[in-house]
This record gives structure tokens, C-alpha cells and sequence, in this order.
């Protein structure tokens, strides 16, 4: 063999060919997500008890006063599917950081109890001490970083290793759980429904004194996250590859975890862990975007669909309602089960 | 070829062990049954009313029901006992599963063996309105053993078979799964969740003899099952191939030790609810002086799985006087600390 | 490639893991534009003192250098792009193509603003071309060969354009034919565009055949370094990796050939096995004081 080194020609073309069209192929996707969320976003907000037409919903957020229609959509769904889509975007991005940087498509942050944080400490704030609203947010908020910072500190041992990570989540998850348990049995039966419903995850709480310091927090910290993920691709392909193209990974890990539980514990806190939407979105993406790039972005996408669809779904298509985490947890299960096996059989990664 | 006329195999070692090896064995498990007596007395004696020596042994052997104090006693006997039979079971159905899938970290809790009895029993309720413990003891049981052969299938597939890595994760997200079902219940049914949510935290609290007697034989076939593969797993120890190589049966020995730690870890947690890190912690804690040799870690994890879990019981039960802090948080909250310690010493590059 | 030539040293370095020391106050400098191969028995430190120079373990004592400056107090990102590495297993994003992982080598030179331009489009086509492997740009990489996946990586590395590059065991895992394959590519590298290569390499004969330079480590320790024709030699098979055997040259290439003696089937030679382990001495080869 021998090594042609001239340089071919045109040089690149034939790279250039094969990119370009791997770019035109994650546009396509990428468009039809955005396009889907906001259908689904539009669907949310005219259905209800008392429908209106898209036209009334447009008018209504063009700040026109509609009769009927103004506080239906305006006060009580607006602020819904937005939290929703927020809150999706939050889960589905911070659970592919996760998925991504351990290297395990199971290794979602609420699957290894690295989010376990957040709920335990709500739920005990919620029956033993009666909290609710901004209190109980940043209760949960605090508790999920610091039970995150925790587990990362429990697996250092000359550097944190992917392994030891998850299953030391996994062991903090199951005392957690534990936690919650000794709560549900000392609170009155209202307080366990109450805290039983918020750790399934709901949008019922969804109003628009809470939609404003959501969505700040994650103008402020999704960027982050956007940025310290360029190290990802590196990150990928082990620890070793990654200090060779020069990304530390040690500290890359301990940003990404820090900034991605962050995320995740502020979706938390305004609607609870909506299950399975950080385990389900990057999966998802991965299986539309076939390889063709980084899936922060399409993970979000996906989160907010599958958090807007679910919610339709528990509102209105089943006998009872249901909050919009009993139908992600109940749809997500199976495909979470053959994931698992998919996972196991072929050794894969995201 | 036979295992005992083979040079080099673990029971021609095992044949010549060191005096030493031996006497720690003995010692061990005799330190184990002292623990175990030692637990007994302080499960009766302490709780919402402390009682002396003299009232134990009165209050067990011909009680006196006028007396307040051997009275507290007499009704602590069934929950020693039941304490005593669940502790067994966990410590040898967890040494069994650690052995059959060559795994330190095997544990029916983590394993998802318990959420599978959860869902059970909520259906139970649900569907089938059940309501007394005896009923609930057959629908944990069977949820039990369907979510462990589930586990352990999904686990187990691909070219490495069951890493702990694999078997842990796949326990996880099947407790996730199998939760959300469970939370779906609830959240339409107030009335399920306010009966549930006592037995989803293990607890001997609810002990009577009716179950006892219930329980005894499903235990008593386990412990033989698990008792009969002990040097079948020693071989499986070496690998699968192995023990074949030994002219071990692996998938019959696979499938009877399967059996029996659904047997000894199911009933456990039907009769008990979820008990976290018990079968976890206590095999480890036995193998630092049995060694890895079946035939002495399984009699070791039975006592000191016992002796364990009645402490861990009546520290519940003091701490929090007059109220009481069920045993599978105990367990949980003294159990996971060990199982990070656990992790931490294995090599990574090995789980 | 008119970056001046880079140099790269280590100096009294000590390097372990945990509790357990594995290369001790190693000294040893890499000849730039070289073919370095690291050889010595089954746990006799040359990963971990691969690893120590592409600073993936930390050293307890002593400094690596490269270019005269020690390799912690560089930006890692500095040194990527000068120092190049290619770890024993690395790990294959599902489903990515081949020419999206080769991509991946061009982190180093990419900046905070900087994203993917034509230039990057004309590296990664380079590396491709020059592992032979255009054809197979646009194919996911998991459907791919052993033999064609090493490729890839090693692409991977190219595409980072370092003038140093180090290797940890590229041949394992490979068949016969392609673990020559796989040297083959390194040394047209190595000829074609100067990079300095240094690997661990197992195997004894391909290392004296493909190396310009052989680094012998016994326990953690430098046991001899230079030319392979001077390295090799019977008395330094013994030690290194405790086995009576005869050096001859290859008959192809002419460097050193190590063949085991072992205790049977040896009767054909001119030289029985026992008088073999009992030979004195050879003279010692000239590069033996070590530095």
C-alpha cells in the first residue's frame, strides 16, 4: 500500500459530498420536529372543556380579548404548553448530556437516581413540612445538585469513571427511595396523593407566575450546557481518546454533570420528574438523526413533543386524568424494556 | 471426570485447606449464631416499652398475660421470629444470586425482584380487591419471580452474559418501569395507595403466626434448593465454561438456584415487603471469613442475615420511640453507604 | 508539515496506579522523526509509560517534557495538536460514519468560534486517502471490519496533524496479515510526513522489524534502548522476558529474529535447548548503558 498523500484534486470533495448530505438529512429532522411541537403546541392549546378554534387561539395571543376564549387559552393553557415545552426541552436535553457522556443510552439521569435528590427532598418537604410552590422549588433544586455533587464526589477515585458513576447513582437512588417511602407513610393520605402526583409529574401546577423563573433559569443555563457540550463528541469516544484530542475528561464530566442536573432539577421542581421524557428523548432523537450530528438539540425537541403529546393524551383521551407522567411512564416502559435488551445484545452507545 | 478426583479443582483445594481457613470458618459462624441469640433477646426486650432480662425469658416461656411487660414481650415473639426467617432468607437468596450470576452486586431489591411485588400487590388490591397480608403474600410472590426472570433475562443477554453493570442498570430502569404502573394505579385510587404505601416499605410490624406458618415451607424448600447447588455454584465461581469443563450441569444448576433464590427472596419480600441491600451486604460480610467456598458462605449468610436484620430492626424501633422507622428504611439508609464502599473497591475494568 | 520537528522526554518519571508503583525514575528521550516501539514482557509498565507521556496518568515524580516544557503545565488542547494518541480500546459512537469520526480528529484545532470549514473537509479526505479507506467515507463504522476500524482510528489520529504520535498496542485484536498492514501504514506516515511514532508493541519481531528504535522495559525499569539489531540479542530475551531463545536475522529484513527455544521439537537445530539457556553471556550490545 502506499500512501498517497498529494492531495486529491479537488481536496475534501468527496467528505464535503457525504457531509453536506448528512447536514441536509439532520435539517429535514430537525424541521419536522420543531414543526411537529408546534402542531401538537396549537392542538393544546384549543382542546379543552370549552375548545376554540385556531383563529380565536391565534387572536388571543396577539392580545386580543376573546370572549370564552381569553382566559381559557389565554390564562389556563397558555401557560401550560409552555411550561410543557420547556420543561420537555429541559428533560430531553439534560437526559442526552447523560446518555452521551456515561456512554449508555440507559444511563439517563432519572434512571441512576442522579435527579433522585430533587424529588426526595420534595416530597419529604411536601409531608412533613407543608411546603409548596417557589419554597418547594428551590428546595428541590438545591437538594438535586447536591446530591449530584455527591454521587460524582462518592465515584472519584483518581478520576470518575462512567461505571462507578451509575452505580453509585443507582445505590443513592434506591436509599433515596427509601426516603420517600418512610415520608409517604408519615404524611396524611391528602399529602401522600399530593406528593405521589408531583413525583409522577404533572402540569396541572402550570401557571404563569411559574412559567417566567423557568424559563429564565434555562435561558442562563441551557446555553451553558449547549457550549460545555462541544466536548461530548470527544468525550464519546472514551476517556483516553478524549485527553488525546486534548479535553480533560474528568473535569469535562464534573461541568456537564453539574450544569445538566441543574437543568434537569429546575424542570423538576416546576412539574416534578416527568418520567421517563430525560430516559426517552435521546433515544428517540438518535433513531431519527441515524449519526448525523450532536443530539442536544433534537433530544430537546423530541422532550417537548413527548411532554405536549403526553399531557393531551392524559387530559383528554383516557377515562380519567391523568398527569401527563403516568402516560409517559406508562408508554415509556416497554420501550424502555427493549431498549434494555436492544442495548444488552448489541453492547451499543448513543 | 469427576469434581473430587480432579487435581487443581476448588474442592481437591478445599480438601487440603489450612487449619487456619477452617478454625476462622468455625469461628465465624459461631460468632454469627452468638450475634443471632444476642438479637433475639434484644428484639424482645426493646421497643415502645423496654423489659427487663427476667421478663423476657418469663414472657417467651410461660407468659403471664396480666403482666404488661411479658404481654409486650409475648407480642414481639411472632415479629423475632418472622424477623429472623426473613433475614435468612434475604442473606441466602442473596449469596445465591451472587454466586449463580458471578455478580457481587446481586441484590432482590436492586434487582427489581421487589417492584415487581409492588406492582403485584397493587393489582391485588386492585383488581381483585385484596385486602389481609396471607392474600398479598401470593401476589407479591408471584410478581417477584416474574420480575426476576425478567431481570435477569434482559440482563443477561449479549456476548459478556449478566455484568453487574448490565444486571444493575437493567434492575433500575425495570423498577422504573414497573413503578410507573404501580404509580398509575394509585393516582386513580386513593384508597389503594393509602393501604399500599404501608406495605411499600418493608416492615415486620405486621407479624402474625397465621403467616409464619404460611411462609415456613416456601423457605424451607429454598434454603434446601440453595443448600443442594452450594458446590455446583463453586464451580460456576470459575466461570461457565469452566464448570462444564469440571463436568458441571450449569443450566440445571442455573435453573435450581434460580428457583430457590425466587423461593427464599420473593417470600421474603411478600411477607415483609421491600427489603433493600440485606441480601446485598450480608454475603459479602460473610465471604471476609468464610472465604468463597458455598457450602460455609450460605449456613454464614443465613446467621448473620438473621442476626442483621433483627438489629437493624430494633434500632427502628429505638430510635424513634415511641413511633416506629420501618426496617427497609433502616436497611436502606445502613445498606447503601456499604454498597458504595463495595463499588468503590472493585476495579472498575471488572464490573 | 513545516511545523519544526517536536521533541518529546521523559525525566526520572515514577507512575502507578493507586497503591501500586509501575514504571520507577524512568529516563528516556524519544528520537524525534523515529519509529520508537516500547517492548518487555506481560506487565512490565510500557502502557503505563505510554499513558505517563500522553499524560493520561498523572507522574508522582519527574517530568515528561515535549519540547522541552513539561507536558502538565500545557493546555491540553496545546498539546493535542502537537501530540497526537491513539488509546488501546477507544469507543465507537453507534451508528456515526467513518468519515464523521475521522472528523473528530480535528477537535484540537477548533475554536470557540472556529467551526467546520473546507481546510477541515481537505485533512479529514487526507487521512482517509492515506489509510486507504475514501471509499468506505460515508459507511457507518460499526458495519465495518476489525482491520478496516483500526484504520479508521488511526485516521482519526491523522486528522488531528500532530507531529507526534503514540500508540498503544495498534495490532492487537488484528489477524496476522493485517497487524503488517497496520505497521506498514504507520511507517509510510513516518516516512511521508516525519511524524514521530512510538507504540507498544507485543510482539516481539515485528517491533525489531518495523522499529527504528526499541525501548526494553523489565519491571517497571529501562532495561536497554537503541538500534533493535543491538537490542536484541539472546541474553536480552532472557531477561526481559525470562526465555531461552536464538536471535538470527530475518531473512527478509535482516533485523533480529527471535525464535523461542521452549523444551520440545528442538532437536533439529544446531544448538540443544539446555545449552542454549546456558550460553554465557553475549557481548553486550552498545546501547545497553542506559542514559
Amino acid at each position: 500500500m502506499t500512501a498517497a498523500l498529494a492531495p486529491a484534486p479537488a481536496a475534501g470533495a468527496v467528505v464535503a459530498r457525504g457531509r453536506r448530505a448528512r447536514t441536509r438529512r439532520r435539517r429535514t429532522v430537525l424541521v419536522v420536529l420543531v414543526l411537529a411541537v408546534l402542531a401538537v403546541a396549537v392542538l393544546a392549546l384549543c382542546v379543552g372543556e370549552r375548545s376554540s378554534s385556531p383563529a380565536e387561539v391565534l387572536r388571543v395571543l396577539l392580545g386580543e380579548q376573546v370572549p370564552g376564549a381569553s382566559f381559557n387559552v389565554g390564562v389556563l393553557r397558555a401557560p401550560r404548553v409552555l411550561t410543557g415545552i420547556l420543561v420537555g426541552v429541559a428533560f430531553g436535553m439534560g437526559g442526552v448530556v447523560f446518555q452521551t457522556m456515561l456512554r449508555n443510552p440507559l444511563a439517563s439521569p432519572d434512571i441512576i437516581g442522579v435527579s433522585a435528590g430533587s424529588s426526595a427532598a420534595a416530597v419529604v418537604a411536601i409531608t412533613l413540612f407543608g411546603l409548596s410552590g417557589a419554597a418547594l422549588s428551590v428546595v428541590a433544586v438545591v437538594a438535586g445538585l447536591a446530591v449530584a455533587a455527591a454521587i460524582y464526589a462518592l465515584s472519584w477515585r483518581s478520576g470518575v469513571q462512567g461505571a462507578r458513576l451509575v452505580l453509585i447513582g443507582i445505590a443513592v437512588g434506591a436509599m433515596l427511595d427509601s426516603v420517600i417511602g418512610y415520608a409517604l407513610t408519615r404524611a396524611g393520605v391528602y399529602d401522600a396523593n399530593e406528593a405521589l402526583r408531583w413525583l409522577t409529574g404533572s402540569l396541572n401546577s402550570a401557571f404563569w407566575p411559574g412559567v417566567g423563573p423557568l424559563a429564565a433559569a434555562l435561558a442562563v443555563l441551557l446555553p451553558v450546557l449547549l457550549v460545555l457540550a462541544r466536548r461530548l463528541p470527544a468525550l464519546q469516544l472514551g476517556d483516553d481518546a478524549a485527553a488525546g484530542l486534548g479535553v480533560s475528561p474528568d473535569r469535562s464530566r464534573l461541568g456537564l454533570l453539574l450544569v445538566a442536573v441543574a437543568v434537569i432539577a429546575v424542570a423538576t421542581a416546576a412539574t416534578g420528574p416527568i418520567a421517563f421524557v430525560a430516559f426517552l428523548s435521546g433515544p428517540i432523537a438518535h433513531r431519527l438523526m441515524r449519526g448525523t450530528g450532536a443530539l442536544l438539540v433534537p433530544a430537546a425537541l423530541v422532550g417537548a413533543l413527548l411532554v405536549l403529546s403526553a399531557d393531551l393524551v392524559g387530559q383528554h383521551l383516557l377515562v380519567h386524568r391523568f398527569p401527563v407522567g403516568v402516560v409517559t411512564g406508562v408508554l415509556g416502559a416497554p420501550y424502555l424494556l427493549w431498549l434494555l435488551a436492544r442495548t444488552n445484545r448489541s453492547g451499543g452507545s448513543l | 471426570m469427576t469434581l473430587t478426583a480432579t487435581p487443581g479443582t476448588p474442592a481437591a483445594t478445599l480438601g487440603g485447606r489450612p487449619a487456619s481457613l477452617r478454625r476462622r470458618r468455625t469461628v465465624g459462624l459461631a460468632a454469627c449464631v452468638v450475634a443471632v441469640l444476642l438479637a433475639v433477646v434484644a428484639s424482645l426486650a426493646f421497643g415502645a416499652r423496654v423489659v427487663g432480662p427476667s421478663d423476657v425469658v418469663a414472657g417467651v416461656l410461660h407468659p403471664d398475660t396480666s403482666d404488661i411487660a411479658q404481654a409486650a414481650v409475648r407480642s414481639r415473639v411472632a415479629r423475632t421470629l418472622l424477623g429472623l426467617l426473613v433475614g435468612a432468607a434475604l442473606g441466602v437468596g442473596g449469596a445465591v444470586l451472587q454466586g449463580l450470576t458471578r455478580n457481587p452486586l446481586a441484590d432482590p431489591a436492586l434487582l427489581g425482584i421487589s417492584s415487581g411485588a409492588s406492582l403485584a400487590v397493587v393489582l391485588g388490591i386492585m383488581l381483585l380487591g385484596l385486602s389481609t397480608l396471607t392474600q398479598y403474600v401470593w401476589m407479591a410472590f408471584a410478581g417477584a419471580a416474574l420480575a426476576s426472570v425478567l431481570v435477569y433475562a434482559i440482563g443477561s443477554l449479549g456476548r459478556e452474559g449478566a455484568t453487574p453493570l448490565k444486571l444493575a442498570l437493567a434492575g433500575a430502569a425495570t423498577t422504573a418501569a414497573l413503578g410507573s404502573g404501580v404509580s398509575m394505579v394509585l393516582l386513580s385510587r386513593t384508597d389503594v395507595l393509602d393501604t399500599f404505601r404501608f406495605w411499600q416499605v418493608g416492615s415486620l410490624g405486621r407479624a402474625s403466626f397465621a403467616e409464619l406458618g404460611q411462609v415456613l415451607p416456601f423457605l424451607a424448600v429454598g434454603a434446601v434448593l440453595a443448600v443442594g447447588c452450594a458446590r455446583g455454584m463453586d464451580a460456576i465461581a470459575l466461570g461457565d465454561d469452566v464448570a462444564v469443563g469440571l463436568g458441571q450441569r450449569v443450566g440445571v444448576i442455573r435453573a435450581v438456584g434460580g428457583t430457590a433464590a425466587v423461593l427464599l427472596c420473593g417470600t421474603a419480600v411478600a411477607v415483609a415487603g421491600p427489603i433493600g441491600f440485606v441480601g446485598l451486604v450480608i454475603p459479602h460480610l460473610a465471604r471476609t471469613f468464610t472465604g468463597p467456598s458455598h457450602r460455609w458462605l450460605l449456613p454464614t449468610s443465613a446467621a448473620l442475615g438473621a442476626a442483621l436484620l433483627l438489629a437493624a430492626d430494633v434500632i427502628g424501633r429505638v430510635v424513634a420511640r415511641p413511633q416506629e422507622i420501618e426496617v427497609g428504611i433502616v436497611t436502606a439508609l445502613l445498606g447503601a453507604p456499604v454498597f458504595i464502599a463495595i463499588i468503590r473497591r472493585h476495579k472498575v475494568a471488572a464490573l | 508539515m513545516t511545523d519544526p520537528v517536536h521533541t518529546l522526554a521523559v525525566e526520572g518519571i515514577t507512575v502507578g496506579y493507586d497503591d501500586r508503583v509501575v514504571v520507577h525514575d524512568m529516563t528516556l528521550e524519544i528520537t524525534p522523526g523515529a519509529v520508537t516501539a516500547i517492548v518487555g514482557a506481560n506487565g512490565c509498565g510500557k502502557s503505563t509509560l505510554l499513558r505517563a507521556m500522553a499524560r493520561l496518568l498523572p507522574a508522582r515524580t519527574g517530568r515528561v517534557l515535549l519540547d522541552g516544557t513539561p507536558i502538565d503545565s500545557m493546555r491540553s488542547r496545546d498539546v493535542a495538536t502537537v501530540l497526537g494518541l491513539l488509546p488501546q480500546a477507544p469507543v465507537c459512537p453507534e451508528g456515526i460514519a467513518v468519515a464523521d469520526l475521522v472528523g473528530r480528529g480535528r477537535y484540537p484545532h477548533q475554536g470557540w468560534f472556529r467551526r467546520w470549514t473546507a481546510q477541515d473537509d481537505a485533512v479529514v479526505e487526507q487521512a482517509l486517502v492515506a489509510t486507504d479507506i475514501l471509499d468506505l467515507a460515508d459507511r457507518p463504522v460499526d458495519e465495518l471490519s476489525g482491520g478496516q476500524r483500526q484504520r479508521v482510528w488511526i485516521a482519526m489520529a491523522l486528522a488531528q496533524q500532530t507531529d507526534v504520535l503514540l500508540l498503544d498496542e495498534p495490532t492487537t485484536f488484528l489477524d496476522v496479515a493485517h497487524q503488517v498492514d497496520v505497521l506498514d501504514l504507520l511507517v509510510d506516515l513516518n516516512r511521508d510526513r516525519g511524524t514521530t511514532i512510538v507504540m507498544v508493541l507485543h510482539d516481539l519481531n515485528l517491533a525489531a522489524r518495523y522499529a527504528d528504535r526499541l525501548v526494553a522495559l523489565t519491571d517497571g525499569r529501562l532495561y536497554a534502548q537503541g538500534d533493535p539489531s543491538d537490542v536484541v540479542t539472546e541474553q536480552m530475551v532472557r531477561d526481559v522476558f525470562g526465555m531461552a531463545a536464538r536471535v538470527v536475522p530475518d531473512p527478509v529484513s535482516g533485523t533480529p529474529l527471535v525464535l523461542p527455544l521452549g523444551r520440545h521439537r528442538t532437536g533439529r537445530g544446531t544448538q540443544p535447548a539446555d545449552e542454549g539457556a546456558a550460553t554465557p553471556p553475549t557481548e553486550r550490545p552498545a546501547a545497553q548503558p542506559v542514559p
